[in-house]
Formats: structure tokens, C-alpha cells, sequence
């Protein structure tokens, strides 16, 4: 042997067993992330705080028997089993749910999950006599078993729901119950304050501190009972920090490796410094609820279409920074639900103002509307900026618009309050980003004639004879594809009738630093953040 | 002295009746339903009807009052609405981050405040002082979250020198990374008192410098120094009651420097209250911050009075 060769191999002899102890302490990896929200969301089962609470906080700890399937982003998310394996529905009545659970999975507690963990769960937000009834969880989950007649656990591994009517939307509502340990629960005296310390689910990660209105850590669950959805990154920190402006800062200067929504005129600094800017659209839509009142002009289908017409999109989206994309109905044409609207919305002033003409409008007698919208709110974008912009828009070709500027808790007040309601007097269409993920909450709450306040978000009173067959048919099929179908005939036709001014769908920007590797973002409001790892 | 200090202690009760109500109300006149921003958009009106049974927002407001006043009564403000959490144990965390964070912009105010003050008292009329009015006029008028912003671009972004936001993780991070987040927060905080002090400063003691008994002093042969603590305790009384406000001001957090720089204090959880529309976490902090000005400001008199015996004899001749 060469001298060389024999110090080389006497060398790595003697580092072996150093390198190994390294290798084994390799440095954790985590991941820090700057949430919007001003404060944790409730950690029990049923995260506050939205989307953003129920994405950060909700699906991290807790797993749902359903879960939205985030893994590409090429379309739109579907619904997956999660804690339920399998589900059938009673052929005959449509009435009885029956969910096969998956064996075998745990708690973060080591307990088990079964049927009984999740009658006590259903529990804990639906039975008023049960100990574990919470009015915190009921608030933000207690509308989703609207029609639940009855529960029971049938096996071990198998429940049933009964309906009162057939539903075929049921597994959507109960996307978001998050199923909450009961050991824990009794652990900890029944005490969900000390719970929402000590919160125990089935989720990927496992909340290992908490500290209000500042962070949470939470750590991986090496354990999980998926092992396609293992975390990557050993430590997930989420931070609350409300300021946009705190955040991009953050991100820029190494204290956070994620920051959602970041201020769009800041986007160019942080691509300048190397950051990921992560888009996708998603079922967001920025429009206009309209008054179908008899004092609103916005019941003749000529006005409707000639508002839709008059508001350059592209513009608006160049505006934003192209954290937008200009809306055709209320999901994106990509989406399987858009259908083959015969209208189609752009930017044509010409056809709006000849459409004006037709309505009884032009110079001398302009279209005099009163929009709301809010300074801010959860999905409003940059709502007074825009509105400018679509004022501008609205005005050259014959409208007379007035936008009135509240407070986003006001702004939801009046929708409470109906178009015909005494506060909403002379207000003839309402700024309010929807949520268009599920056909229930993103249709039928707000188009169906069944649903005007307070039984739904139909402010502006529409109602029709042929959107409500086509609701009713949506609700009625089971078969996911065909329902996907009718949803297409839905919105064909609500887009058809122009019944809403829809403006811009957003791209929901997310600030990663370099080091963030191995996201998808989804065509959702959730994120799965067990996918990501983080490079050195 | 023991009695007027009984006297001021007397008036804090009707004074804490009267900030009670106005926050109860005030908090209530707030457009939107107490519940709407814990229920999301499709909660059925019975379901809705249920919760606000749960929380106690279906009694009459005046009902409604007399329970919250009861339980404050007893030290309980109430649970937050969004977090679960006593609004109590919300609060005192808040109010330990926030004076850590205005003790030290109290102490950086006051003695930079002081110090500028008297310096350009002394040099009335120059240049120097020229300039120290002027930089406490731009110290009183820049916007702190303009101000907070640009020291977190040079400091923080830029140069790398101090952490952006957060106050860290003092269990775990050493002492001195602890203290680097505070710096940005404290100077932010404390730049525009610095400029109120220094020119309330200013105008008193040049007030006192003009008067005849200090030449008295200097005809008498004391040495400035010595001419120097007669001004000071004659200022003392007048910038108290300024720098007691403004201790006071501070104390009851600043939502915009905590916001921009995310600091969980009183600010914070105040701002966050709002947005959420968090009734008890709202009435609680608002309750909580008006008695720290109402107890600061009895401290100062109390304070003043000690100091400045012509207080006490004008309020001994009055009575």
C-alpha cells in the first residue's frame, strides 16, 4: 500500500465514527411562517381564524374523515378520504351516510381512533347534554351538521349519519371537523382551556408550545399514518404577524422562511432578493353581489351585462402587480364547474354602453349605482384602490357609480341586513370576496332564492325558478362527475344571466425564501406543508 | 399630604364606574353582531341564536353590563371570545411585554428628552439650540409606523445588524439576543417623546433661567452648578406632570410600533381585539389601560405634591 493511500484510509478510519455521530446529529430543520393573522387560532379541533386558521392550524394538528387532496396544483383540489377509509350512502332513502374508518391510527396521546372518538366528536359540537358540547368549537363548526338528524357508531371502525333530507354536498360540510382526542380531553379534567395547551389529534404535526398572539411551535409526527404525508421538516413555527409590511420585512431579512400574503408593491424587492413568489389561482372570487330589489337597476339583465363589460380586468390585474387574474364567472374557466357560458365577460365599453342605450340610459341620463365595499377584510385584496379603478371604468360608459367605504365588520352587517333591509337603502350591489371552493357555501348560499338572509348569504335577493331547479339537482346527484356536470350547468347559466359583476379571482401570493423546497400550491384555500423541506 | 392622597384615591372608584360604562358601550355601538367574527358566513340563525345564548349577548345590554361589572368586580373580565383564553391571563402577558418595552423607551426618552431639553434652555437663542428645536419638533412629528418601517429596512434588512420583529425566544436565545429585539421597538417608541420632553424641557427651565432669582443666585456667588439644582427642583414639578403622561402613554402600548414590529403587547392585543371584534378582550384591555392613566396620573400628583411644597400650601391655604 502507498503511503498516501494508507494515511487516506487511516484518516477516514479514525473520522468514521465521528462522521456518523454528526450524520446522526444532523441539524433539525424547520420551517417559520408568517401567517397574517393577528393571534394563534383556537387549537381544540376547530381552528378560528378562516381559511388561514383552518389551513395553519386546523389541518396541521387534527385530520378530518375527509380531507382535500393538495398534492398538485394543476387543478382543482378534490375531496379525498381522510380518517374515513370508504363511505357508501343508502341507495334506497339517500338519507344514511355510513363511514368505514381506517384502522389502526392514533392520537398524538397514543390513544386510539374509532368509532367512539368520533360520535364524541360530533358530540362535542352537536349534543348540547354531552360534557363535551363546546360553544368555542360549536361557533365554527356547528353550521356544518345543519340537517344531521341523527349518529351512530355501528362497529369499532364504523359510523352512521342519518340526514333529514338526501344531500350529496354532506362530506363537504364535514370537511373541516377535526377530530379532537377524548383521552386528552378527560386527561385534562374535561377542561378545553387546558386542551387548546395540550391539544392532542391525529394530524402530521403535533403542537409542542404555545405562545398567544405570538407563535406556535409545532414538532413532526414521526408516527403518522400516512407515510406519503410524513413531515419533511422536523419544526413548523408559525408566527402571527397582521402587518404586511412586518412580513416582507421579516422574510427579507432571514427571520422567517414563508410569508403568506405579501404586500403586492413590495413583490419586485423580494424577487429582487432572491425570494420565491408562489401563486396558483384558487376558488377566490373579488365581485359584486347586485340588488335584485325593484328600485335597483340591476334587475334588467342590460345593466348587469353592460357592469360586467365595462370593467377592465387586465388592466386592473397589471394594476395589482398580476397577483390577479381576471374572473369570467365565479370560478376560474380552468375549473371543471365553469361550463359554456354563451356570455363572456371582458372588456368591451362599446357593447356596455350600447347595452346602456338599450336599458334607457346614455348622456345626460347616466346609470346611477351605489356600491359598499370595506377599507380591508379577510379576501378583499386592496378593495379602495380597486374600486377607484372600477369606478373609473363604470363611469365612462354611462354608469354614475358611488362607492361608500365601511368597516369589514360593518360591510358583513350589511349583508346580514338584505338588500330590501332599512340600512341597505339605495345601495344597489355589495363588495364581498367569496369563497367558491364548495357548491353549498360558494352557489347556493349566496344565488339560491332559499337562502336570503338570515338562512344564507343571498343579499341581493336573488331568486329564480331555474337556478333553484338546477340547485336542487346539484344537491340531488350523488355521482361525483355528474354532479361536476350539473355544477358546469349552474354556473353556465348564472353567468348567462349575469347575476353578479364578477371582477377578479386572487392568485394568492406567498413569499418562500430560497431555502424552501418542494411546494405545490394548490388550487385551494389549504396548504399541505408536509411536502416541504428545507435546503441548507 | 395623607389626605389628599386618600381624596384622589376616593375619586378613582367613580372614575373606574364611569370608564366601565363608557367602554361597555362604546364597545357595543360598534356595528356588527358580537359573535359574527367567530361564525362563519353560512351559520344558520339558530345555530348563531345558540352561541349567542352561550356567551350572554341575547340579555339586555343593561343585564349584560351589570353581570360584566359584577365579575370585574371580583377580577374576572371575562373569557376571549376567539382564543378561549381569561381575558385576564390574555392581559398580563401583554402588559409584562409592553413595559418591558416602555421601561426601556421611558428611561431612553427622559434622558435624552431631559438632557437636549436643558441644554438648549441654556443655549437660547444659538445655533445649538436652534438645532435641538428643531430636531424635537421632527422627533415629535414623524410617523412611528414610518419610522418603525425605515429602521427595520436600514437595521434590519440592509445591514443585518437586529432582528425585524418578534421578541425571540427568551427561554431559549441568550440574554443579549433577547435585548436585540427590543431595540428597534424601544427607539421607535421613544423618538417622539424625546421631542415632546426636550421641548417641554426647554420652555421650563428657559422660563426659570429668565427669572430674577437666579441672578439673585449669581450675585450671590454660587458657582452654575450649584445655581443648576436650584432650576432643576424648581423644573422638576411641571416636567413631571409632562413626563407622567407621557409614561402613562406608554405604558398603554402603541398598537402601531407593536403591529409593525410584533410585539405581543397591550397595542397588539388591542388591534387584535378590535379586528376581531373580541368584546370582553376589548372591554377588558380598554378597562385595564384607562386605570394604568388613572393610577399614573394620581402617582404623578401625589409626586408633585411631595416635590413642590407651594402645592401643598396653595392647597392648604385654599381649603
Amino acid at each position: 500500500m502507498e503511503r498516501r493511500t494508507f494515511l487516506t484510509a487511516t484518516a477516514a478510519t479514525a473520522l468514521l465514527p465521528l462522521a456518523s455521530r454528526l450524520a446522526l446529529a444532523a441539524p433539525e430543520t424547520t420551517l417559520r411562517l408568517a401567517m397574517t393573522l393577528t393571534d394563534i387560532p383556537q387549537t381544540t379541533g376547530q381552528a378560528t381564524g378562516g381559511g388561514e386558521g383552518q389551513r395553519f392550524i386546523g389541518t396541521t394538528i387534527y385530520d378530518s374523515l375527509f380531507a382535500w387532496d393538495l398534492s398538485q396544483g394543476e387543478k382543482t383540489a378534490e375531496i379525498v378520504p381522510s380518517l374515513a377509509e370508504s363511505f357508501s350512502v343508502d341507495p334506497e332513502t339517500k338519507l344514511t351516510w355510513t363511514f368505514k374508518l381506517r384502522q389502526g391510527i392514533k392520537f398524538h396521546d397514543g390513544s386510539d381512533f374509532n368509532a367512539d372518538s368520533v360520535v364524541w366528536n360530533f358530540d362535542k359540537l352537536i349534543n348540547k347534554e354531552s360534557p363535551q358540547y363546546d360553544p368555542a368549537q360549536v361557533a365554527t363548526a356547528g353550521s356544518y351538521f345543519v340537517g344531521v338528524k341523527s349518529y351512530k357508531k355501528i362497529d369499532d371502525y364504523t359510523v352512521s349519519v342519518t340526514l333529514g333530507s338526501p344531500d350529496s354536498l354532506f362530506y363537504y360540510r364535514i370537511v373541516n371537523v377535526g377530530m379532537s382526542s377524548p383521552a386528552r380531553w378527560k386527561e385534562l379534567g374535561g377542561d378545553w382551556a387546558k386542551f387548546a395547551d395540550k391539544p392532542s389529534g391525529t394530524g402530521p404535526w403535533i403542537l409542542e408550545k404555545l405562545v398567544p398572539r405570538e407563535r406556535a411551535e409545532l414538532r413532526k409526527n414521526a408516527n403518522y399514518w400516512n407515510p406519503k404525508r410524513i413531515p419533511k421538516t422536523d419544526k413548523l413555527i408559525l408566527f402571527a404577524m397582521g402587518d404586511a409590511t412586518t412580513r416582507a420585512a421579516a422574510l427579507l431579512s432571514g427571520q422567517v422562511d414563508w410569508v403568506e400574503a405579501p404586500p403586492p408593491d413590495v413583490v419586485p424587492r423580494l424577487k429582487q432578493a432572491g425570494m420565491q413568489i408562489a401563486t396558483n389561482v384558487y376558488p377566490h372570487v373579488w365581485p359584486y353581489y347586485l340588488s335584485y330589489t325593484d328600485e335597483s337597476p340591476f334587475k334588467d339583465i342590460r345593466v348587469r351585462k353592460a357592469a360586467n363589460l365595462a370593467i377592465d380586468r387586465e388592466g386592473l390585474c397589471k394594476f395589482l402587480g398580476g397577483l390577479a387574474k381576471p374572473a369570467k364567472g365565479s370560478v376560474d374557466v380552468s375549473s371543471p364547474w365553469f361550463g359554456k357560458p354563451t356570455f363572456d365577460i371582458k372588456y368591451d365599453p362599446a357593447e356596455a354602453k350600447k347595452l346602456l342605450a338599450e336599458a334607457g340610459y346614455g348622456p345626460g341620463k347616466p346609470c346611477k349605482v351605489k356600491f359598499l365595499t370595506s377599507q380591508s377584510g379577510s379576501g378583499q385584496m386592496q378593495p379602495m384602490p380597486m374600486n377607484e379603478f372600477i369606478q373609473e371604468n363604470m363611469n365612462a360608459v354611462g354608469f354614475s357609480l358611488e362607492v361608500e367605504i365601511i368597516d369589514w365588520e360593518a360591510l358583513r352587517a350589511r349583508r346580514a341586513g338584505r338588500a330590501d333591509g332599512p340600512r341597505n337603502n339605495g345601495v344597489h350591489g355589495l363588495n364581498n370576496s367569496w369563497n367558491v371552493q364548495e357548491p353549498d357555501f360558494g352557489f347556493m348560499s349566496v344565488m339560491s332564492g332559499k337562502r336570503f338572509p338570515p338562512n344564507g348569504n343571498n343579499w341581493g335577493l336573488y331568486s329564480d325558478p331555474k337556478t333553484e331547479a338546477l340547485c336542487e339537482a346539484v344537491i340531488a346527484e350523488f355521482d361525483p362527475k355528474k354532479r361536476d356536470e350539473k355544477m358546469a350547468e349552474l354556473h353556465t347559466y348564472l353567468v348567462d344571466q349575469s347575476v353578479w359583476i364578477w371582477v377578479v379571482h386572487d392568485l394568492n401570493p406567498r413569499g418562500l425564501s430560497p431555502k424552501v423546497k418542494g411546494f405545490i400550491p394548490p388550487q385551494n384555500w389549504g396548504v399541505d406543508l408536509t411536502s416541504i423541506s428545507m435546503s441548507s | 399630604m395623607l389626605q389628599f392622597t386618600a381624596r384622589r384615591l376616593g375619586y378613582i372608584f367613580p372614575i373606574a364606574i364611569g370608564v366601565t360604562l363608557i367602554c361597555f358601550i362604546l364597545t357595543y355601538l360598534a356595528p356588527g353582531d358580537p359573535i359574527s367574527a367567530i361564525i362563519p358566513d353560512n351559520t344558520p340563525p339558530d345555530v348563531a341564536a345558540q352561541i349567542r345564548a352561550a356567551y350572554g349577548f341575547d340579555k339586555p345590554l343593561p343585564m349584560q353590563y351589570l353581570i360584566w361589572l359584577g365579575r370585574v368586580v371580583t377580577g374576572d373580565l371575562g373569557v376571549s371570545l376567539t382564543t378561549r383564553r381569561a381575558v385576564l391571563s390574555e392581559i398580563i402577558p401583554a402588559c409584562i411585554n409592553t413595559f418591558k418595552l416602555a421601561g426601556g423607551a421611558i428611561f431612553l426618552s427622559c434622558f435624552i428628552g431631559i438632557l437636549l431639553g436643558t441644554l438648549a434652555a441654556y443655549r437660547q437663542g444659538k445655533l445649538s439650540d436652534r438645532a435641538i428645536s428643531s430636531v424635537g419638533i421632527a422627533a415629535m412629528s414623524v410617523p412611528q409606523y414610518w419610522l418603525g418601517t425605515s429602521l427595520v429596512i436600514i437595521f434590519a434588512v440592509q445591514l443585518g445588524m437586529l432582528p425585524a420583529t418578534g421578541m425571540g425566544n427568551p427561554s431559549v436565545d441568550p440574554f443579549s439576543k433577547t435585548m436585540s429585539y427590543m431595540i428597534l421597538p424601544m427607539i421607535t417608541l421613544a423618538v417622539s417623546h424625546i421631542g415632546v420632553i426636550a421641548r417641554s424641557v426647554r420652555s421650563t427651565v428657559g422660563e426659570i433661567l429668565q427669572q430674577d432669582f437666579i441672578e439673585a443666585l449669581y450675585a450671590k456667588g454660587l458657582t452654575p452648578a450649584r445655581v443648576f439644582i436650584h432650576v432643576a427642583k424648581n423644573a422638576a414639578p411641571p416636567i413631571l406632570a409632562i413626563i407622567g403622561l407621557q409614561v402613562a402613554n406608554l405604558l398603554g402600548g402603541s398598537i402601531l410600533v407593536e403591529t409593525v414590529f410584533a410585539w405581543p403587547g397591550t397595542g397588539s392585543l388591542l388591534n387584535s381585539a378590535i379586528f376581531m371584534r373580541d368584546l370582553p378582550l376589548l372591554q377588558g384591555t380598554i378597562l385595564v389601560l384607562a386605570m394604568f392613566f388613572v393610577v399614573t396620573n394620581l402617582a404623578v400628583d401625589v409626586l408633585q405634591m411631595a416635590l413642590d411644597p407651594r402645592m401643598k400650601n396653595a392647597r392648604a391655604g385654599s381649603r
